[in-house]
This record gives C-alpha cells, sequence and structure tokens, in this order.
C-alpha cells in the first residue's frame, strides 16, 4: 500500500511538471505552429499522462487527456492546423487535468467535477469543419466543471484499481503491458474497454519515448525539501563543532591536530556552500508560468503582447523564490492590464501595436535585481493623486505638494487600487502594498521607475538568501543580539569624555546629532525592557529601516558574523521586534532583531507616513520638515525648525545672572542671553525650575529661548501653512494635526535686542 | 484486558504530571538558554537542541504555581509540536507508566482554573493523582492563556 502511494505521488509531482511544461510549450507552439519537435513534445507529454492515468484508473482524467491527445495527433498528422481557438481549448484540457490532479491529491479520487463539455470541445476542434463550433462549445464549457451531471462510475470499478496496484506492487516494472493487460478485463463498465487495453499498451510505448526524450534529467534527482533543511541544520551544527574544535587544537600545541582540523575547517566550509547551493533554484521556475499568463492576460485584454525573459538562469534560495512568486505574478498582471495599451491606442500614441514586456534578473553586488519593465502608458501622477485623495488615503494638500516620484510611491498604499473597472484580471486581493511588504519581508526593495507614455520599469532587489546573512553583533542588557548587515548604515562610538555632550535629550528622550541632522535614539535595553547597565562610552548603531533612520544604543558592538537564520516558534511570531533566531558560534542562541519592528513599537516613525516614502532616507530629509515643538507659559503651542536649534537645555534658575536688564547664563564658556517667550508673547512668566531653554544659533551668536515646556521633535511634511500673525510669529502650520505657530526666531531677537 | 495508554511522567512542585509518551520527542537536562525579551512570562528563553531552536516554556509558570527555587534547575520535556519541537520545564522526570483506560476521570470542576484548562484527565494510580497535561493547551503562550493569579487564588 505503501508503495502504491508512493507511485501515485511520483505520478501526481511529474504530472504538475509536465503540465507546467505543456502550457509553456502550448504558447510556443502557437507562436510556432509547424515546429515539429514542440508538437511531438506536447503530444508525448500528454500521452504519459493518459497512460499513467489509465493505469492508476482514473477515468476522468484519462478521458480527457484522450481527446486532447486525439487533436493532437491529428496536428501531428498535418490533417488539422493549430489556431488560437485550438490553443486555447488545449490550455483548457491542461487546467481541467490539473483540477483533476488537485482533486486526486487532496482526496486520493478524482471528484464530483464534470468535463464533459471540455472533451466534447476538444473532440469538435479535432474535426476541422467544425472548429468555430467547438470554440462555442469551449466558451460554456468552463462554468460547466465542477458540476456533477453524471452518476459516478468510480464505485464499480474498484476491484479493477486494486488488481493493477497488486501488480504494480508485485513486479519491478509497474508500467509493464504485461501487467496491465491482466487487468484490463475487469474494467468492462467504463467503455470502451478495448481503449483501455491499447493504451495500457502505448503507456509503456510512452514511457520509453518519454525516457529517450529527457535523458539529461536522468542526472538530476528529486529530494524533498524537508531533507534539505536538516542536512542544512547539521551543517550548521557542524560549522559550530568545528570551530570549537579548531579553538581546541590551537591550544594544544599538537601539529597533527592542528593540520587535520585545518583540513577538516576546509571541508566543512566547501560542504555549507554545497548544501546551501541546493537550496538554490533558477528564477526560471518562477518565470515559466509567464508565457501562458501573459497569453491569457493580453488575449482577455485584447491587447498584444511580447514577452522577453533575460537571465532566466539567475539562482535564488527557494524560500526567496516562493516568496516573491506572488509578487511577480502581481507586478506581470499589472503591467499587462494597466501599463500596455490596446494596439489601437499604441498606433495612435506612435507605437507598435505589440506591447513588450521584459522581464530581467541579474545578480549586482551580492543581490539579485529583478525588472519588470514593460513600454506601455506608464503610472499618470494625475490619476494616482486623484485616486489617493478618493480613498481618503491623503489629503488633497499633501498630495499637491508631493513630487512626482512621491506620487507614484502612493501607489504602494494599503487600499490603492487604480483597477476600479477590473475584477479578474489585477484585483486578485495582492495589492502593490502585499508586493512591497513580501519583498521588504525578506530583506528586498522595490523601486519604480516610470516614464508617462513610454512605460514603467519596476526594480526589485533582493538578497541571494535568506538562510545565511552576514549580521552585526551587538550586546544591550547582557543578551547578544544579531542586526542584519541590510539594515545598518554605520557605527558611532564615543569615549566616555565625548558620551557626556553627545547625547541630548528632549523629555528624557535621547537624540543624537549626527552630521547636523539630529536622529532619534532607542535605546535597546529599555526596548526590550532588560536591565540597563551603567556605563561610560556610547555605542550607537545607526540602522535604517524602511525610509526611516534612526540610532540603536546598545552596551557594546561585536562582530560582524555570517549567522544562520531560523525563525521562531509560532508562539513567538507576534514580537514583531525580532526577525528570528540564530546559532552563534559558542552554541548558545542570539535573537536577531527586525529594525522595522523595533522602530515601530519604539514609535520612532510614528509621525511619518510611511505611505508618503522616499527612495532613500537622504531625500526623506530634505523634504520633510522637522521641527522642534514647545509650548510658551501663555499655553500658545508654537514650533521651530530644527536646524536652527543649536540645542536643547535645562538650566537651573540659580544658575542664571542678571547683566542690566538682561537675564544671562554661563554656558559652554560663553555669556548666553536668555529671552523669555512670556515677555514677548504676553502671559505670566515662566515658574519652572529648571528652566526649559532653545538655545537658537545665526550669525550673530546664541540665545536662549526661555520656554514652559519642550513637548516633541516631529519631523512631518507642512500641510497647511497660513503667513502672518501676531508679531513674532511667522505664521501657522497644521503639526500633528494641531494648528502651531511658527516662532520668527529673528524678529523676537530683534525686538529683544530693541529692548535691552 | 481494557487498553492501556504510556505516559511520560513528571513532577512540578510536587504534582505528578503526565504526558502521551508518543508525543515526547525527548527528555533532556537542563540546558542554557537565551532569554526572550517582551516575551509572555511562560516562555523562559530558547535552548539550543542540536542546532534546533527549541522554546522552552515554564510549566510552573503556565500553572500559575510559586516559581522554583533558585538552587533548583528545571528539566526539559521535549514535546513535537505542530510545527517544531517546544519544551516544557519541569522540576523531575519519573517514570513512563502503563495506565488502563478504567483508570482515567474527567478532572473535578473544583480545580484550579489555570489548571484546568490544561489537565485532560487525571488517572487514578494505586498510590498518587497523575495529572494528564494536553500538550497544545499547554504550550499555549499567548497572553489570555497565561492564567490570572487573582482568579487562582479565589478559588482556593
Amino acid at each position: 500500500m505503501q508503495q502504491d502511494d508512493d507511485v501515485l505521488r511520483e505520478f501526481l509531482i511529474e504530472s504538475r511538471e509536465n503540465l507546467d511544461q505543456l502550457d509553456r510549450e502550448l504558447v510556443a507552439l502557437e507562436g510556432e505552429p509547424h515546429s515539429q519537435s514542440l508538437l511531438s513534445s506536447v503530444f508525448r507529454t500528454i500521452h504519459t499522462i493518459k497512460g499513467t492515468a489509465g493505469f492508476f484508473d482514473f477515468k476522468k482524467l484519462e478521458a480527457v487527456a484522450h481527446v486532447g491527445e486525439t487533436l493532437l495527433s491529428r496536428m501531428r498528422d498535418g490533417t488539422i492546423a493549430l489556431d488560437a481557438n485550438r490553443t486555447t481549448a488545449l490550455l483548457a484540457m491542461v487546467d481541467a487535468i490539473r483540477s483533476l490532479l488537485l482533486q486526486v491529491e487532496q482526496s486520493g479520487g478524482e471528484g464530483k467535477g464534470h468535463y464533459g463539455a471540455v472533451i466534447e470541445a476538444l473532440s469538435l476542434l479535432a474535426d476541422d469543419a467544425t472548429a468555430e463550433a467547438g470554440a462555442r462549445h469551449l466558451a460554456e464549457a468552463r462554468p460547466n466543471i465542477g458540476r456533477s451531471q453524471r452518476p459516478n462510475r468510480a464505485a464499480s470499478i474498484g476491484p479493477a484499481a486494486k488488481s493493477v496496484r497488486a501488480a504494480a506492487s508485485v513486479g519491478s516494472q509497474p508500467l509493464s503491458v504485461e501487467a496491465a493487460q491482466r487487468s484490463a478485463p475487469p474494467v468492462q463498465v467504463t467503455p470502451p474497454p478495448v481503449l483501455h487495453v491499447e493504451e495500457a499498451a502505448s503507456s509503456g510505448g510512452a514511457k520509453a519515448a518519454t525516457e529517450e526524450a529527457r535523458t539529461h534529467s536522468d542526472s538530476r534527482i528529486r529530494v524533498d525539501v524537508g531533507l534539505l533543511d536538516r542536512l542544512m541544520n547539521l551543517v550548521g551544527e557542524l560549522v559550530l563543532a568545528r570551530n570549537q574544535l579548531v579553538q581546541h587544537a590551537g591550544g594544544s600545541g599538537d601539529t597533527a591536530l592542528v593540520a587535520t582540523c585545518q583540513r577538516l575547517n576546509l571541508i566543512t566550509s566547501e560542504l555549507q556552500e554545497g548544501v546551501m547551493k541546493t537550496r538554490m533554484q533558477p528564477i526560471d521556475n518562477v518565470w515559466s508560468k509567464f508565457p501562458r499568463v501573459v497569453r491569457d492576460l493580453s488575449r482577455a485584454c485584447g491587447k498584444q503582447v511580447t514577452l522577453e525573459m533575460d537571465g532566466k538562469s539567475t539562482e535564488l534560495d527557494k524560500t526567496i523564490i516562493e516568496t516573491i512568486s506572488d509578487p511577480l505574478t502581481h507586478l506581470v498582471r499589472n503591467a499587462i492590464d494597466h501599463g500596455i495599451e490596446t494596439p489601437a491606442q499604441r498606433g495612435a500614441a506612435g507605437k507598435r501595436p505589440t506591447g513588450t514586456l521584459r522581464l530581467r534578473a541579474f545578480h549586482e553586488g551580492g543581490r539579485v535585481n529583478i525588472e519588470i519593465a514593460d513600454d506601455g502608458r506608464g503610472i499618470d501622477p494625475d490619476r494616482v493623486r486623484a485616486k489617493a485623495v478618493e480613498r481618503g488615503l491623503i489629503s488633497a494638500e499633501r498630495v499637491r505638494a508631493m513630487s512626482a516620484q512621491e506620487t507614484i510611491n502612493l501607489i504602494f498604499l494599503p487600499g490603492f487600487s487604480t483597477a476600479a473597472q477590473v475584477t479578474n484580471v489585477s484585483g486578485r486581493g495582492v495589492g502593490m502594498d502585499v508586493v512591497r511588504s513580501n519583498v521588504e519581508k525578506i530583506g528586498g526593495s522595490v523601486e519604480i521607475d516610470n516614464r508617462p507614455g513610454q512605460g514603467t520599469s519596476i526594480r526589485i532587489r533582493i538578497p541571494l538568501t535568506l538562510a545565511i546573512i552576514p549580521a552585526l553583533v551587538v550586546a544591550a542588557g547582557g543578551e547578544r543580539f544579531a542586526i542584519p548587515q541590510v539594515n545598518l548604515v554605520e557605527l558611532v562610538r564615543f569615549d566616555a569624555e565625548q558620551a557626556r555632550s553627545a547625547i541630548e535629550r528632549i523629555h528624557g528622550v535621547p537624540v543624537f546629532r549626527l552630521r547636523g541632522n539630529l536622529l532619534a535614539l532607542v535605546e535597546l535595553s529599555r526596548a526590550l525592557r532588560l536591565p540597563r547597565r551603567e556605563q561610560d562610552d556610547l555605542n550607537i548603531v545607526v540602522v535604517q529601516a524602511d525610509d526611516r533612520q534612526f540610532g540603536l544604543l546598545v552596551d557594546s558592538i561585536n562582530d560582524t558574523e555570517e549567522i544562520v537564520v531560523k525563525p521562531l516558534a509560532r508562539e513567538l511570531k507576534g514580537l514583531n521586534v525580532y526577525a528570528g533566531a540564530t546559532i552563534m558560534g559558542d552554541g548558545r542562541i542570539a535573537l536577531i532583531l527586525d529594525v522595522m519592528g523595533l522602530a515601530e513599537s519604539s514609535q520612532v516613525s510614528a509621525s511619518q507616513q510611511r505611505g508618503a516614502a522616499k527612495d532613500g532616507a537622504a531625500q526623506s530629509a530634505k523634504d520633510f520638515e522637522r521641527l522642534i515643538l514647545f509650548r510658551t507659559s501663555a499655553g500658545a503651542r508654537m514650533a521651530l525648525p530644527l536646524d536652527s536649534v543649536a540645542r536643547l537645555e535645562e538650566f537651573p534658575r540659580s544658575k542664571v545672572e542678571r547683566i542690566g536688564n538682561e537675564e544671562v547664563v554661563q554656558y559652554r564658556g560663553e555669556i548666553l542671553p536668555l529671552i523669555h517667550l512670556s515677555q514677548t508673547f504676553g502671559g505670566p512668566r515662566a515658574e519652572n525650575d529648571p528652566l526649559q531653554v532653545v538655545v537658537h544659533s545665526d550669525a550673530r551668536g546664541s540665545v536662549g529661548f526661555v520656554v514652559e515646556t519642550i513637548d516633541d521633535i516631529v519631523e512631518d511634511t507642512i500641510a497647511t501653512r497660513r503667513q502672518g500673525g501676531r508679531p513674532g510669529v511667522l505664521g501657522s502650520v497644521v503639526v500633528q494635526g494641531r494648528v502651531t505657530e511658527l516662532l520668527d526666531a529673528n524678529a523676537v531677537r530683534a525686538s529683544a535686542a530693541g529692548r535691552f | 484486558m481494557s487498553e492501556a495508554a504510556q505516559f511520560c511522567t513528571f513532577c512540578v512542585d510536587d504534582l505528578l504530571f503526565g504526558v502521551d509518551v508518543t508525543r515526547v520527542q525527548e527528555v533532556i537536562r537542563f540546558q542554557e538558554m537565551t532569554r526572550v525579551p517582551l516575551a509572555p512570562r511562560v516562555v523562559r528563553g530558547l535552548i539550543n537542541l542540536r542546532g534546533q531552536i527549541v522554546m522552552a516554556v515554564d510549566l510552573r509558570e503556565r500553572l500559575g504555581l510559586p516559581p522554583r527555587p533558585d538552587d533548583e534547575l528545571p528539566m526539559n520535556v521535549v514535546l513535537r509540536g505542530l510545527d517544531g519541537s517546544v519544551s516544557l520545564l519541569v522540576d523531575s522526570i519519573g517514570d513512563v507508566i502503563d495506565v488502563n483506560d478504567d483508570a482515567f476521570e474527567v478532572p473535578p470542576s473544583t480545580m484550579l482554573a489555570a489548571h484546568r484548562q490544561v489537565i485532560d484527565a487525571v488517572c487514578k494510580l494505586p498510590n498518587r493523582l497523575l495529572l494528564v497535561l494536553d500538550p497544545e493547551r499547554a504550550l499555549l503562550v499567548g497572553s489570555d492563556a497565561q492564567p490570572a493569579p487573582s482568579e487562582g487564588r479565589s478559588l482556593q
């Protein structure tokens, strides 16, 4: 019985591959209908499926394959020619077989689906004169699949099936003609019995033919992925043991042992590399379905599209291939559905009637680039704007201030879809936001290059493998953590002397000035609620998540290492601050930090709309305005651009001295005049101790604005501005949904100077 | 003779527990653990089981029992989970015992709510009671699965 199941599983796996191949070959055949080799290959594949289906006694499967084979054999004889209708019918047959096989895989039986219409369409099309009628039939055929119209005969053929299986498990050649013939007589229920003997007999021949055609496949074997994963784990263990042994041997002084260890070292590294390679698959595994997708979709949309694929053999880790399969399909569908125009539209635009969709994959800098480029109409920024506002994803004012590239990036917002008119083509629930999140989940990025009127090019950059990644190991709160290299920007270290002045705090929230730009800091130990270690020196890991940079404050920075990523238990998946775990050289486990999750949980990016995304942090710093928010003692909410602010300080009242009318403090060897904003704007004098001071610097030197409280530093696009207002105020803006006055620092300084 | 089942037994705070022996992958001594900050309290850490990363769940914490004395190291009962293995931290390991089907009874309704959640049945052994754990529920570590200490006390 076990052996039977194995044979059946083999059949299912093999058939699935065969069907994918059929898809490809049929579409190719449509392009060159006179290619005998393609036709023979298609014929052979269907024949094999039919033969094996007969052997397993799958009647429906066999019947469907049989009519397909008949149609193909007449084509091979040259009686009829392949046209679009016949191709469509044959593809429908492939779909029918696929759904039958799925049924078999899930339930062990052929299910209740009824495929009579497909069969009829195929047999009609086999007859030259009735080709049109067949096409019509086919149109009716699809809805019928899945509805049972005839009583199921499977029950009555049970004994026959058993005898076939028995024959299979006894004989070493499961497909021997003899065995099949022996089993044939009991199969009398299904008409016509003669057919079965003939088919079973020919299936032996088919097998031989297949073998002949695919001798190259003899050099390959199919391996269970689970086995590869286990091998990978074992190699990981071996690497650990090797590390320990090498360390040990180094101290022993035994030269023979050291030499052996060195050899072991080399072999282990090679073994690791080899096992890694077994997980690599060419990207063609995903791409191979695209010719069919493109053909079906372009026909459905009434468009003409040529598909070009470059770099099919580019290899990627299996897990990555699986993750990008859906996003890629979505992008291909999008390109045909939205990108490429109809022949008429293309003609009007002065383009060739046939659009081109170009897939390109190549290695670059240790990563894989995948490009999906079309020469269609491109993305219309105005439509994107209108749609985003209509969907309520962004305010009309904000959209107006956006650059073209920013606007295009709006399509990554969740809930954005311009495919209002499309139901079954692009709108399959996979939006661009899912494309992006899937790609980012594996450490990749998506870029759009849009040329309105000329086409769109989408580039996906992904790492080669997920299993082993370079990472920086840091320590915080007595634990070790790994930060994936892709998230690293730079490392900053201060010794005890510098550390004291390097970090500034805004209400306890640490910030750090990195080359003039304020960088939010996250204390790793605090974010993870670990005990903090008091230390004098300061280690900052500047990381980037999405389009937001921030600094991670850690206790110490160790080395970069190649780490083997292992997933966390399902129960811990809810913790978004971890991307997984890894086993370190000493055999202990370290958690891998998910920088994006860490940013979210520490609310680093809370003030920034992710959707209005940029391509890089540099750009985001330019487009976003950073403001420091504070309150005057009169309760007015005000803001100053952060660029003009040198420092935020607290001075105890006891340190305030007076020079005439002026209040000053000694500050870093200088005399810093203080300006009470309450004097400028009225209201009670600030009573708090220590004084909260915003140090403003320009060419005239520094002054300190005394405020009631310093609330926040925000980074935001300024949506609404209103010029003017009371003296000392530049205007009003909306920050975090609230009206805030922009302090006119120059005017306030001038007026204060006038008073003195 | 009635059907017999085999249980791997272990002690936690003087209570005798058992898990269906077919669910137990292995029993190992205390392993050094890596803490998982921010994880629910029942998750004591991750252990390296020959290259496999296994989450360790403290059965004492899960049942709302007092913490283990510092000088006692827990044992790992590694269970095969739905995806990967999970380890239950227990005080000490007992024998694998055969229990006849007719020795089972449903847990008494007066039992602590935290215990009732995870105990499938009570087995009458000749000299003591064996509490049969439901591995799935014992390994639930979400916040909702944590026993509320106040509830436990009010029932005592």
